[in-house]
């Protein structure tokens, strides 16, 4: 083990205790196997024993198997604070507040869709924006953009861009309650309202993927979810709350930055951890701006499954319902919520800080739609467009992480030297040999997406599951994607 | 324009440092240094439309934290790619302020060699230093 004061605990659970560096209020715990620890940056530690010395802090600090280097927390890290006494803060959600993944299923196979896949991802590519500064698909005035954040996905069932089951198959059903737009600057309204059904870019994709038999790891979860034909395709989305939500992190870490000390005599670490108390009108100021960057996204990603769904419903001339195209599921990665957990034997009500982290709630749970509650909450793993994602339910021992588990592959080569080491054009043509059909609308971009610039996935899912924090369900095969 | 990219420093997003023999000259490099991160060619980049910033800090690294920012706001706000045409840096009472001309065109996805888009510049690692040959500054940005 590279870093000094790290005690293993089991073979994928590893403790740094307060005593590692003044100021922790709380132990770290880090979930992850011993490769992926290794794999782990230096400043990862600092950062989540960072994390750890933030007020009002409960139970432990937690890195999950992907994390990698963040500002502020460092990515896949989550934190628990007492509302009461602790605090909020951008760094621990991330500039991209609810980029989150989306789940598709059709009843489509393999077979039928080959023949018309390069028809499929090109008229995806040309009917969804992505790339830098991409217009999205939604026009809406700002006073609409106003009524968008606010309602989240009520708003597209009101106006035809959902379904009900749309609503109830998304955490939060797809609206957060707290979220007032007068918390918003209107620099990050402007910034954000041209941008509804967009992708953006960096590691943001739309990929259709198809779940081979052999890869279904837990066929009665599979089954639940809909997962029940052999070569069943899929369609995953991840992106997040684009401009407009930078621009709300960028605004309130200024404000905090200033308030935190003058105001309420915090001192951190890091500056990107500046945070004020949950509490005071910051706090509550920021929450409420969150939570509208959060609809902003889950709104983000409704539109551009709506036009996936007809985008499919054109090519192969039928009905959407008629293609079987249900949502799965629809998770965040980058929020904090106020949600009732166990401690010490008492429930109480914590301010969850996830960063690349994943609620998982297990089986039975309230939060877990109804149809999936037997079985527990669907939960969304993106991978490289190389190697593909993963469907995971959450399970009852995930109560040791509040039901927190990782988000995706995490990075391990710089996205220059990727650059340095692969050629846009050589990869999609080498992926096309695969059986992978790319649209990209930067081929740079595309080379610092390689599969070999990321963890492999199947490390962080594995350690995840030997951790007891989620159980793999499904693992799903890129056939075409998008990317920005 | 001076500024180079550094893969040491965030492996996960995109870092660069930047020089300039003024604090002018610095701000434009890495100005130019975050656009080029967004757009290939920034040189092929027309100066059809113009747009004029006046901002004022208590500090240069916070002055220059806002400007960067401004570049991210017109790329997402308006879709432009702009260019600085013209900037000049004043200090005075405890005040930093900035005036500068920045020149450019819309984003044009067939016309323009995309790279990847911004969310945010950082507070990670983020420093402006006086040199022996001037200024230098250290940037992190978000992808």
């Amino acid at each position: 083990m590279k870093i000094q004061g790290i005690k293993k605990i089991s073979n994928v659970l590893w403790e740094i205790s307060p005593s590692f560096k003044g100021g922790m209020k709380v132990p770290v715990r880090i979930y992850a196997s011993e490769k992926l620890i290794n794999q782990m940056e230096k400043e990862v530690f600092e950062q989540i024993t960072n994390v750890a010395c933030l007020p009002g802090i409960v139970d432990y600090a937690f890195c999950l198997p992907d994390g990698h280097t963040g500002y502020g927390f460092p990515i896949g890290g989550a934190a628990a604070f007492d509302p009461q006494t602790g605090i909020i803060s951008p760094g621990g959600i991330g500039f991209d507040i609810n980029c989150g993944m989306r789940l598709l299923r059709t009843s489509l196979t393999y077979d039928e869709v080959k023949p018309k896949l390069i028809k499929l991802v090109d008229t995806l590519f040309a009917r969804i924006p992505s790339g830098v500064g991409g217009a999205g698909a939604l026009t809406v005035t700002q006073d609409e953009f106003c009524d968008v954040i606010e309602q989240g996905m009520e708003w597209c069932l009101k106006n035809g861009y959902a379904e009900r089951k749309d609503l109830e198959r998304t955490e939060e059903r797809g609206c957060m309650s707290g979220a007032k737009a007068a918390k918003v600057s209107h620099k990050a309204i402007e910034r954000g309202y041209k941008q509804v059904g967009s992708l953006g870019s960096g590691n943001h994709f739309l990929e259709i993927q198809v779940l081979r038999p052999e890869n279904v790891h837990n066929r009665k979860a599979a089954e639940v979810f809909g997962l029940n034909i052999p070569n069943q395709i899929v369609v995953m989305v991840h992106c997040g709350s684009r401009g407009f939500g930078h621009q709300v992190a960028q605004d309130y870490l200024f404000q905090f930055l200033q308030a935190m000390q003058k105001d309420y005599h915090i001192k951190t670490n890091d500056k990107q951890l500046a945070c004020v108390p949950f509490m005071s009108r910051d706090g509550q100021d920021y929450f409420s701006a969150m939570q509208c960057a959060v609809n902003m996204a889950f709104v983000n990603r409704q539109i551009i499954i709506h036009k996936v769904r007809e985008v499919f419903s054109d090519i192969f001339k039928k009905r959407p319902s008629d293609l079987g195209m249900e949502q799965i599921y629809d998770v965040t990665h980058n929020t904090a919520k106020l949600e009732v957990h166990t401690v010490k034997g008492k429930k109480k009500e914590l301010l969850l800080h996830r960063k690349g982290a994943t609620r998982a709630l297990g089986p039975g749970m309230e939060g877990v739609p109804f149809e999936y509650r037997e079985i527990g909450q669907p939960v969304i793993i993106g991978g490289s467009m190389e190697t593909g994602s993963y469907l995971l339910v959450g399970t009852a021992q995930g109560s040791k992480t509040f039901y927190t588990t990782a988000h995706g592959s995490g990075r391990v080569m710089g996205r220059h030297q990727a650059k340095k080491q692969f050629n846009g054009r050589e990869l999609l043509q080498k992926l096309k040999a695969k059986g992978i059909y790319i649209r990209c609308a930067s081929y740079s971009g595309l080379a610092e997406e390689a599969g070999a610039a990321y963890k492999n996935i199947d490390d962080v899912v594995k350690a995840a599951e030997q951790a007891g924090l989620s159980t793999r369900v499904a693992r799903l095969i890129p056939i075409g994607n998008i990317k920005g | 324009m001076s500024f180079s990219y550094r893969d040491d420093m965030a492996s996960a997003d995109i870092a660069f440092q930047a020089q300039g023999k003024t604090i002018e000259e610095l701000f434009s490099s890495a100005w130019q240094a975050l656009i080029e991160v967004m757009v290939n060619d920034s040189k092929k980049i027309k100066k059809s439309i113009t747009r004029t910033l006046d901002l004022e800090q208590t500090s240069l690294p916070m002055l220059l934290l806002i400007f960067l920012q401004e570049a991210l706001f017109y790329k997402d706000a308006q879709q432009l790619f702009l260019i600085v045409e013209d900037i000049a840096v004043s200090h005075e009472a405890g005040s930093y302020s900035l005036k500068a001309t920045l020149k450019g065109e819309p984003i044009i996805k067939h016309k323009h060699r995309l790279g990847i888009d911004v969310k945010a510049v950082t507070l990670h690692k983020f420093n402006l230093e006086r040199t022996d040959h001037g200024w230098e500054a250290t940037v992190v940005l978000d992808i």
